[in-house]
């Protein structure tokens, strides 16, 4: 396969950046994506270019750090894949492919198509976990009882890999999704009650204040989801919210 | 109002004011459907309306607030929104993964803003004249109920009826995403949101359909 990249490089934070075509040949249609731009790196590096900088560990769709917002969509035009299990056959030959970075007000780029996602990490620290004695007296999780349909609803939730597709997705760059799927986790969980209002309040306020937008229920970050995190988990936390609120 | 200050606060605050909206919307359509079938029954209903002293102070105030609250709100939210993505993507197919009507209630909410202005300057502007600055409140003119009479005399004008036609594609619109939304915004996400989902439709097409079928039902039939 031929195919023209359009890419966005920028230097830096505080680079302007800009979209640059590469054209690339001989592209096996059964490359991941990733691996396409592994190549298309070595072309740069053998002809003494920068090459492009992104994100990616794993490559299996675990980790999460695999981003790009391919020809318009977060992970590209697949459904249920990380931009690492997206292959070229998805493809035609002679397709321009346009490659940015996710775009959000509170995902600054860093390089290229790599961004800052400490937002969310700072979201996570706000409240996403619980507080268990870990010194030798831990309780066996499985010694209490969970029904089963709240147990599978919560194993839901906690495959969110904190990728941000949601937040790429969104029209408003809303983190509602990521959120709802880790106030959900936890909350539908015995071990989650204790902390649930502190932590629907605290984790909310926080994504407030790293400056992601408000939902309005398009559904974008639903379909667009590698790990189709449902927007339930979204109606779970407004429910969450405004009984933690109630309750003062 | 400090649940306003966080984004499911005004979520649900902009749920809460659709709702109470769309349960207003059907209450107006029962009255001008009555139109259709009897002028007596429509000026009975629209005389009680307009001087029953708990729809005037009562519910008119809740209604103006609703309605300035709703559009205040959601250009608020848009601003917002459109602050937190300052980079606007080079390619973005936003048709693969949402509704257009979900994508731009700003503007299908824009036209119906430019709809009730016309609507108000309409009926009730006049209307509120009529009763509290001319102190009228006996709803007769030439011996007789005048409502009927003002609404069919308004369907004349072709151009008021397109501009009415227009207005209410755009409120199916904007229902079509909003009805659904607002359950999904109170945090109601359940078994019975599928079967929401299609009385949704049935009531974001059919509520508009009727409003402009009462309009060209006056302007061609002109009783």
């Amino acid at each position: 396969m031929n195919l023209t990249l359009k890419i966005w490089r920028q230097k830096d934070a505080n680079d302007n950046g800009k979209m640059v075509d590469y054209p690339i040949s001989n592209v096996s249609p059964d490359m991941s994506f990733l691996e396409m731009l592994d190549v298309l790196n070595t072309q740069l590096i053998e002809s003494g270019d920068e090459p492009v900088a992104f994100d990616h560990d794993c490559r299996e769709g675990i980790c999460g750090m695999c981003s790009l917002y391919i020809n318009g969509e977060a992970h590209g035009p697949d459904r249920g894949v990380t931009t690492c299990q997206l292959h070229m056959r998805k493809f035609k030959d002679g397709d321009t492919i346009y490659i940015e970075p996710w775009r959000a007000t509170a995902f600054p780029v860093i390089k290229d198509l790599v961004v800052d996602r400490s937002a969310f990490d700072r979201i996570q620290h706000a409240g996403g976990f619980i507080s268990v004695n870990t010194s030798g007296n831990t309780i066996d999780a499985n010694a209490i009882p969970v029904n089963k349909h709240d147990a599978d609803d919560a194993f839901s939730a906690a495959t969110c890999i904190g990728c941000g597709a949601c937040v790429a997705s969104c029209k408003n760059s809303s983190a509602m999704l990521f959120v709802g799927a880790k106030v959900s986790q936890f909350a539908l969980l015995p071990q989650g009650q204790v902390e649930a209002a502190d932590r629907v309040m605290n984790m909310v306020k926080q994504m407030d204040e790293e400056g992601f937008g408000n939902c309005t229920n398009t559904g974008a970050c639903e379909v667009e989801c590698p790990k189709g995190i449902s927007l339930e988990n979204i109606a779970r936390m407004n429910r969450e919210y405004l009984s933690a609120s109630l309750k003062g | 109002m400090g649940i306003l200050n966080s984004s499911i606060g005004r979520k649900f605050a902009m749920a809460l004011s659709a709702l109470f909206l769309m349960v207003f919307l059907l209450q107006h359509f029962a009255i001008n459907i009555l139109s259709v079938f009897s002028a007596d029954a429509f000026n009975t209903a629209s005389h009680f309306m307009g001087t029953f002293w708990a729809v005037q102070y009562l519910l008119q105030p809740i209604l103006i607030f609703g309605v300035i609250f709703h559009f205040v709100m959601g250009f608020v939210l848009e601003i917002k929104n459109s602050r937190a993505r300052k980079i606007s993507y080079a390619k973005n197919n936003g048709g693969a993964n949402s509704t257009w009507m979900s994508r731009n209630m700003i503007w299908s909410g824009a036209a119906i803003l430019a709809f009730i202005i016309l609507h108000f300057i309409d009926f009730w502007i006049p209307e509120i004249n009529t009763k509290y600055i001319l102190g009228d409140m006996s709803g007769m003119h030439n011996g007789e109920l005048r409502y009927f009479h003002e609404l069919v005399e308004k369907f004349h004008s072709p151009i008021r009826v397109t501009a009415y036609v227009v207005a209410f594609v755009f409120l199916a619109l904007h229902l079509l995403h909003g009805f659904s939304s607002a359950f999904q915004s109170v945090g109601a996400n359940n078994k019975y949101t599928e079967g929401l989902k299609k009385f949704a439709k049935v009531y974001a097409i059919g509520i508009p359909l009727g409003f402009i079928f009462i309009a060209l039902f006056h302007h061609f039939t002109g009783h």
